[in-house]
């Protein structure tokens, strides 16, 4: 089982990343799980999304304490949520932003980890480019499907096409193939 | 079809599919999506021949929905929490004048304090409603529940209840195989009443009835619950020979056949308790689960068939019966009557408190030892409780007490568990 934990704010499409990406992975013919941590619904608060991948029926219902994987919408959330918990040192990080780990002040801290498995992506200025909104969410699906390998773009598109309709889906998908080529880069 | 879809647009498709012709409901969280879904099917016409009415309270909802029901329309709503007690007066008629409503009730706690998030206070403190209560351990289960509730309730003219949990089920996506229009028309047939208001046979429902009949029209109400008893193993059957699959009937037991310890339940923890099962069986214990699929009538028989040879069960149930411990429990111990067992209660996941994997194994460790309390109380922060109690002792006007707890631990909803 593979576990995705997204972290962002009241507004960004959190749980909308978390039930595309269930929706890509089902399309690749896996079984997924995708929920909210349900608080409350405030523009602007902290929320967490969960995503569970498996190839087998997935039963477990409790929150992701031990993430595979981390999406942070938001890079201001690593001052105020321990946004890192339950990761192992084998995890993926992928953070929103046009800086590096270093210039975020994690650069000591991501020298435990495995440094093909994290990735920085300026999701809200591609956002701001293809859609013309900062909903960063499904550029970082196109980001996380290059750094995790875990689905492909296709499915990605095709989940995001799920969601939305006409120009908004077009934009997202635009986003998300930059963002894809810019983490594979 | 399989799909990938929240569990509450998985209930909304599965009730288009049982063609309702009146639906009333009130928002409330976390039902909200699933009548947000029916609103939209009717108005986009994908659900012919079928009224959606607006309300302005939940006690509303339930009054139309009786109207409804007894001028001869197959008749749906949902509602959760504060929405359900709302309704209660009306909830107890229907059923007393066996009128076959169905409702999803999303599985919420009750306040005060105000709290919305998943429990299942709301259902059952309806559970001597005369209403037939239906719990689902997954969507696909909560949406297959919804077919088999319409079929159940006209057959027997009585009310049905879907119970889900809020949240953890309702706003899950997963994968559900959701049937065809041609399935669900031929297990459902068209609702044909026992009972119809119609001008041209005028008629009242809705009588006084005295001490010299009171008893017996009650009598005749659990006559009909003892009689979904039979009916409800049957429909499932019927089920699985038209959609292919298991859901529904009265209880679901999993690796208990040798079990020496036999965790019983209700909805989705189900899932979390079985992956725990798995991973102790792996490890040598012997231990099962049974999950109550439906709460009322309460399958006495089928429960004490699972648990007979156990030597110990632990109910572990998301409600509380005040000054008393579980209200499943309370059932389960009926059941066991006689029989010389350790029982004991567990209250877990109050108001959405997450109900842990490594809590469980912590919690059936301790069973299998028999190191439990007969009731207690899954991962209580003590810290919490005793500020509270030493507060109290401290000072009489100790103020109130959520506010109080508030200011010791921080914001609502703040933690990731």
């Amino acid at each position: 089982m593979f576990q995705v934990r997204i972290h962002g704010r009241g507004g960004q499409g959190v749980v909308t990343a978390a039930e595309m990406l269930s929706i890509a992975a089902f399309l690749e013919e896996r079984y997924a799980q995708a929920f909210p941590s349900f608080g409350s619904e405030r523009t602007g608060a902290p929320v967490v999304a969960f995503c569970r991948i498996d190839d087998k029926e997935i039963r477990l219902r409790e929150p992701i304490m031990k993430p595979d994987a981390l999406i942070i919408q938001d890079p201001t959330l690593l001052h105020q949520v321990d946004v890192f918990a339950g990761l192992e040192a084998d995890g993926f990080i992928l953070i929103n932003t046009n800086r590096s780990f270093a210039e975020l002040g994690l650069g000591d801290f991501a020298r435990g980890f495995r440094a093909e498995r994290l990735r920085t992506v300026a999701a809200t200025e591609l956002a701001l480019k293809h859609v013309g909104r900062p909903l960063p969410n499904a550029a970082l699906l196109g980001g996380f499907a290059a750094v995790s390998g875990l689905i492909s773009l296709a499915a990605v598109a095709a989940a995001i096409k799920d969601k939305f309709s006409g120009k908004v889906a077009d934009g997202n998908i635009a986003a998300a193939t930059e963002a894809y080529e810019a983490a594979h880069a | 079809m399989l799909k990938q879809i929240e569990g509450s647009q998985a209930v909304a498709e599965a009730v288009v599919l049982c063609r309702p012709e009146v639906i009333c409901a009130y928002p409330i969280s976390p039902q909200t999506h699933i009548v947000e879904g029916l609103g939209k099917m009717v108005k986009s016409g994908e659900l012919r021949r079928c009224e959606f009415i607006n309300v302005e309270s939940e006690f509303s909802a339930m009054s139309v929905s009786i109207g409804a029901s007894a001028a001869g329309a197959r008749s749906y709503t949902a509602t959760a929490s504060q929405g359900l007690l709302f309704m209660a007066e009306a909830v107890y008629n229907a059923s007393g004048l066996g009128l076959p409503i169905v409702m999803t009730v999303a599985n919420r706690a009750i306040g005060a304090p105000i709290n919305i998030w998943n429990d299942h206070s709301d259902s059952l403190s309806m559970r001597d409603s005369g209403w037939i209560q239906l719990f689902a351990e997954t969507n696909q289960e909560a949406l297959d529940l919804h077919i088999l509730a319409f079929r159940l309730a006209e057959e027997l003219s009585l009310p049905a209840m879907v119970c889900m949990d809020g949240f953890i089920l309702t706003h899950a996506y997963e994968r559900v195989d959701m049937p065809t229009q041609a399935q669900v028309d031929a297990y459902l047939p068209p609702y044909e009443p026992r009972q119809v208001l119609d001008p041209g046979q005028p008629l009242s429902i809705g009588a006084m009835v005295g001490p010299e009949a009171f008893m017996e029209v009650r009598y005749l109400a659990h006559a009909k619950q003892m009689q979904a008893l039979e009916l409800i193993p049957i429909l499932a059957k019927e089920f699985k020979t038209v959609f292919g699959r298991d859901s529904g009937g009265l209880v679901h037991p999993y690796r208990a056949e040798d079990a020496e310890t036999i965790v019983v339940a209700m909805g989705s923890v189900l899932g979390t308790i079985k992956d725990v099962i798995d991973e102790m069986r792996d490890g040598g214990v012997k231990i099962g689960v049974l999950g109550i699929c439906s709460f009322r009538p309460s399958p006495l028989a089928a429960i004490r068939e699972v648990l007979q040879n156990a030597k110990r069960v632990v109910v572990l149930e998301k409600s509380l019966a005040v000054g008393l411990g579980g209200i499943l429990s309370t059932d389960v111990r009926m059941a066991l009557s006689g029989l010389q067992l350790q029982g004991y209660t567990v209250i877990a996941g109050l108001g959405g408190r997450s109900i842990l994997k490594s809590s469980l194994h912590e919690l059936f460790r301790k069973a299998g030892a028999d190191a439990l309390q007969p009731v207690s109380f899954l991962d209580l922060n003590w810290d919490i409780v005793n500020r509270v109690l030493e507060r109290e002792r401290h000072s009489r006007r100790s103020g109130p007490i959520a506010e109080n707890i508030l200011r010791d631990i921080g914001i609502v909803g703040a933690s990731i568990a």
